[in-house]
């Protein structure tokens, strides 16, 4: 049943991830490749316009994922299951442990799972960077670098420490995408 | 005094109906808005709670957003502003994603737009490794830190390379005890130096 299946599987997403934003990715990414829901480059290309529109990445992709599984009914079911863990777990906190992060064990669990986010982080990126701009998925698989992939990657990090040097702020992530859309265009065209 | 009640609500709806809608790049700048809309202009919510909540959205599981909403409106409004300030947070975005869902397919499948988006793809690994390098650089370098860190990192990325498959969840809880195990010693240690 697909409906209880884009349900559970987005009410655990919205348990299980600390952190907000692309600390989400890897537990999405296991998701909706698990359940073939997605691709690895259907995944690339929803993570860009869920950057590109308002609203928490993570209700983007349950919304995404359960309207292209499911249609409305599947989104808003999607939608509910990646929103009720925070809601339900946030009002017990509000209501009765306003003083939750004063316990010490709080937080070194917390403190434990900091670092552990950032890894996650990291390894997805070079999990996906070797998929997309290598083509290796696993053992076995031969590396066939991509060269226009990895020219636009590296146009792109060098821009982005470029700027840093002057400015010392980030680009803004959508003029990122814009611009390595364009790139894309000129080179695979 | 009721109509000022239902008055409320309709507000705490609209503003976060509003932030919702024009929030891109995520939890933190959402953080800012909410500072103006709920502290600066309508004054609902004291500095001080304020904070905390921002310290308990991002240290509870969920989209910091959604825990916000949750949070203030909870505080405003007891349970039921709470599900209206969620429900206001996350209309916006379903709406626009909902849309989009129903044409996206058809716009990739267009030429020129394939070439734009195998581009984009590689902007998508650019944008998590800038922000997993940004993380990196604020975490505290502590033995235990780098320990945990280096240790998921490693094994997310040999698990990917050998296809054994082993949810992130686990990285997580294991994690999160680890931290705890970690205080525990610490504290044990420094109970005994106490005592002898």
């Amino acid at each position: 049943m697909i409906y209880l299946e884009l349900f559970l599987s987005f009410l655990k997403i919205g348990a299980f991830t600390f952190g907000g934003g692309y600390a989400m990715i890897s537990i999405i990414r296991e998701t909706v490749l698990a359940h073939g829901w997605m691709t690895e480059s259907e995944l690339l290309n929803f993570i860009a316009v869920a950057e590109s529109t308002p609203g928490p990445i993570a209700v983007n992709m349950a919304t995404f994922v359960g309207a292209s599984q499911g249609g409305f009914v599947g989104s808003l079911l999607a939608t509910i299951g990646v929103v009720l863990p925070s809601f339900i777990i946030i009002l017990i906190v509000a209501a009765l442990i306003s003083n939750l992060l004063k316990y010490k064990g709080v937080n070194a669990f917390l403190g434990g799972i900091r670092p552990c986010i950032v890894a996650m982080i990291l390894a997805t990126a070079v999990t996906l960077g070797l998929s997309t701009l290598f083509s290796f998925h696993s053992i076995g698989d031969a590396l066939l670098p991509d060269g226009k992939g990895i020219i636009i990657f590296l146009i792109l990090l060098a821009i982005h420490f470029g700027y840093r040097l002057i400015s010392k702020k980030r680009v803004s992530p959508i003029l990122m995408i814009l611009l390595s859309a364009v790139l894309g265009i000129f080179l695979y065209a | 005094m009721k109509k000022d009640k239902w008055k409320t609500y309709g507000q705490l709806f609209l503003t976060m109906l509003k932030i919702g809608a024009f929030t891109f790049g995520g939890g933190y700048a959402m953080i800012a808005l909410l500072e103006n809309e709920f502290i600066a202009k309508k004054e609902w919510i004291k500095k001080e709670e304020f904070l905390n909540m921002v310290a308990i959205a991002e240290s509870t599981p969920g989209p910091i957003a959604i825990n916000s909403a949750t949070y203030i409106g909870y505080k405003i409004g007891g349970v039921f502003g709470s599900v209206i300030a969620t429900l206001g947070m996350v209309l916006p975005s379903f709406t626009i994603i909902f849309i989009i869902s129903l044409f996206f397919d058809r716009f990739l499948s267009l030429t020129y737009v394939g070439y734009a988006f195998k581009g984009i793809q590689v902007c998508v690994i650019y944008l998590i490794v800038t922000a997993g390098i940004k993380l990196l650089k604020e975490m505290e370098k502590s033995v235990w830190n780098v320990i945990i860190a280096l240790s998921v990192f490693l094994a997310m990325i040999l698990c990917s390379v050998f296809a054994v498959q082993f949810s992130s969840i686990f990285y997580i809880l294991i994690s999160g005890v680890v931290g705890l195990l970690v205080y525990g010693i610490v504290r044990l240690k420094k109970k005994g130096d106490e005592d002898s």
